[in-house]
């Protein structure tokens, strides 16, 4: 099985032109085999672009292809409507990869979700996006680093770490269930918790990688989380042990404020959660490939 | 980015925020002339991104002329924290009855505003909130729905500020909250508000941090910008668009997306190493992008040496690799380079870099055996060097 997305999942690219990124990461996704059902442009309603049916809005998507996903990347002034069009048009699984999305845009965004949309789940913003190997494919995770079958589950903030630890897993033969980049934005539509749970009730993920950074502290409240619910093995590694404070490292929402937020507090909670916690990329895969062997 | 005190007035002005009439300086005469339009006594202070100007000698107050010259002159080119005073703000003095805090800030595990209020200002938040937490009234506020003057009313109610100040500050509340929200700052703080002898409650001092990801809708911020960081290296990191943070160490860092940035960073240190940047090139890693990377890595004379890490997942290695070898070809680097190059095909990009090799550009297969190297590199740079010396 898998969290969040599997062979079922149809998904809408929001933004399709023939020039577009959408487009672009769209054909990706359906070249790995995700179903890809159909687009939308208000300007192009009636089109079909690279054998794909476009609609002017996701209402109309939905109303006639059924599709149960959207996958967003169009520019940072556009994206907080974009997610909303598509909560509003009954869309349960909205992945937005756009990366410089103003923080105020995210939270009233986020807020709304909640208030008036309580069903739809939303990835992101800037992330990668959500790979389920072999099943489906939403956002930029190159596919050929994923390996199907599990047993583990990965869940990061941070995309070429997400890379990272796929490839090192896959090379060691070990497969993944899902991998879920939950994206380094202040606020985040889905967090740790939310894939953490999912993991958890998830019969085929018997472990979970966990790929944190500085900023915030959602890695302290999964510590807490893992350690009053999670029963399966937990290894971490958090970015950003050399990270100055009050500076903002790349992701917008990683930056050390006063002392909180800092790598060191997030691996310190994290240990005493029982996880395993891992000094760099490389060895978070080692002891991972470990605990699998062990698990048999 | 983080503005400097006149910026953060001037900033909280175009939402109606008072503050003390004052003005900009940047030298002894033009800070004197700026006192006799503001009105004696004045108070002079040091421009500098950093807390504790105060303690440091960077605030000072002038009954005349005379004591303007002697303050501005003392405390422009001093040194605060590392932080070299090239500006002053002096500002009418305000005769202080009392002294509050307030401000607002994203509680990122709340996911809604958070506005922090205490009738002990003057000092910094985090100690009230270690001291006397009882001391902050603190409300949430729904992005969505917004802040309304009478929320702000029974909040300063709360947080029990004097009579006189209450409906006065109520305003100042509304009023910045809305410089926050519409003014996309990622935080707005008034430390401290003040009431003065004669009733009027306003703010005697700015602090704001500005959204970048906001930009493109606030053309005002340009000259906010122009004046955002003073080191050299990030100065021309930015005129190339690149994503680069200074650090104190000697082995250049160059990977590709912040994450494996901030990752390579630490592993370097891991090694035993100081890295002396973080600089995220994003996903295109592109030969315009290195070559950039490379000129701005180059400048720095601390760097010894530098570590190119790159992960290749929706940018295949081997369109790395070729971007690699055309700027190698355009910057004449002082440094040996250590590279790293994995994901999608990583092979084809290896065996390109293969006749490029040498003891001037290595490459080795992982990110700790690559680190370990540059770290390596670094410290025989350094040992030569100081026998030369």
């Amino acid at each position: 099985m898998s969290i969040f997305v599997d062979e079922t999942t149809t998904v809408v690219v929001q933004g399709v032109s023939p020039t577009s990124q959408g487009l672009y990461h769209g054909l990706r996704n359906r070249a790995y085999g995700t179903k890809v059902v159909a687009g939308t442009n208000p300007k192009r309603g009636g089109e079909v672009i690279e054998d794909i049916p476009i609609f002017a809005t996701v209402a109309e998507a939905v109303q006639e292809t059924g599709a149960t996903a959207s996958f967003i990347s169009v520019p940072p002034p556009f994206a907080a409507a974009a997610i909303l069009e598509a909560a509003e048009a009954g869309i349960a699984f909205i992945v937005c990869i756009t990366e410089g999305i103003p923080a105020h845009d995210e939270a009233r965004t986020y807020n709304r979700l909640v208030e008036e949309h309580p069903v739809t789940r939303l990835l992101g913003p800037n992330c990668p996006g959500i790979i389920s190997p072999g099943k489906c494919n939403i956002g930029i995770t190159s596919g050929d680093i994923a390996l199907p079958g599990g047993p583990v589950g990965i869940v990061s903030r941070s995309g070429t770490l997400t890379y990272q630890a796929l490839h090192e897993l896959s090379q060691q033969g070990v497969g993944q269930t899902t991998c879920v980049g939950i994206g380094g934005d202040p606020v985040p539509g889905t967090n740790f918790i939310d894939c953490l749970a999912a993991f958890q009730a998830d019969p085929d993920t018997k472990a979970v990688m966990m790929i944190g950074e500085i900023g915030g502290s959602e890695e302290e409240r999964a510590a807490e989380f893992i350690s009053a619910n999670v029963t399966k093995p937990v290894v971490c590694y958090i970015a950003g042990v050399t990270a100055p404070p009050g500076r903002k490292m790349g992701h917008a929402g990683a930056i050390i404020s006063g002392s909180k937020g800092t790598a060191q507090a997030k691996m310190e909670a994290l240990q005493k959660a029982g996880a395993t916690v891992a000094e760099n990329p490389t060895e978070a895969a080692v002891r991972m490939v470990e605990i699998v062997k062990e698990l048999g | 980015m983080d503005l400097y005190e006149y910026q953060g007035k001037q900033y909280f002005a175009r939402y109606g925020i008072p503050t003390s009439p004052g003005g900009v300086a940047d030298s002894v005469d033009e800070a004197v002339a700026q006192a006799e339009a503001a009105g004696y006594p004045v108070v002079v202070k040091a421009q500098v991104k950093v807390g504790g100007r105060g303690k440091a000698g960077g605030i000072k107050l002038a009954a005349d002329a005379q004591e303007v010259r002697r303050h501005a002159g003392a405390i422009l080119g001093m040194d605060i924290k590392g932080h070299v005073v090239h500006r002053l703000w002096v500002e009418h003095a305000s005769d202080i009855a009392t002294e509050y805090y307030a401000s607002f800030t994203l509680d990122r595990p709340a996911k809604t505003h958070l506005g922090m209020l205490s009738a002990e200002g003057g000092v910094e938040i985090e100690e009230v909130a270690a001291t006397n937490p009882g001391a902050i009234a603190r409300i949430h506020v729904d992005p969505v729905r917004g802040l309304d003057l009478d929320t702000a009313r029974r909040w300063v109610d709360d947080a029990a500020l004097d009579e006189a100040a209450r409906a006065q500050a109520a305003e100042v509340l509304v009023a910045l909250y809305r410089c926050y929200e519409e003014g996309d700052c990622d935080l707005a703080e008034i430390n401290p508000l003040i009431l003065t002898t004669d009733g009027r409650v306003h703010a005697l001092d700015a602090k704001v941090t500005l959204d970048d990801n906001a930009r493109f809708r606030h053309p005002e911020w340009d000259e906010f910008a122009a004046t955002e960081t003073e080191d050299p290296r990030e100065k021309m990191a930015k005129e190339k668009g690149l994503n680069y943070i200074g650090l104190d160490g000697d082995v250049g860092v160059i990977a590709n997306g912040a994450g494996l940035a901030m990752s390579t960073c630490d592993v370097v240190n891991q090694v035993g190493g100081r890295p002396a940047n973080f600089l995220d090139i994003g996903g295109g890693a592109n030969a315009d992008l290195m070559s950039s990377a490379m000129e701005v890595i180059n400048a720095d004379p601390s760097v010894r040496s530098i570590f190119v890490n790159i992960f290749g997942g929706i940018t295949r290695v081997d369109e790395v690799a070729k971007g690699l070898i055309e700027a190698l070809g355009r910057v004449d680097l002082r440094s040996p380079i250590v590279l790293r190059l994995d994901g999608t095909n990583a092979e084809e990009g290896r065996a390109l870099l293969q006749p490029h090799l040498s003891d001037r550009l290595m490459a080795e297969r992982t990110m700790l055996e690559a680190a370990r190297k540059a770290v390596a590199l670094a410290g025989a740079a350094e040992q030569k060097s100081e026998e030369r010396a």
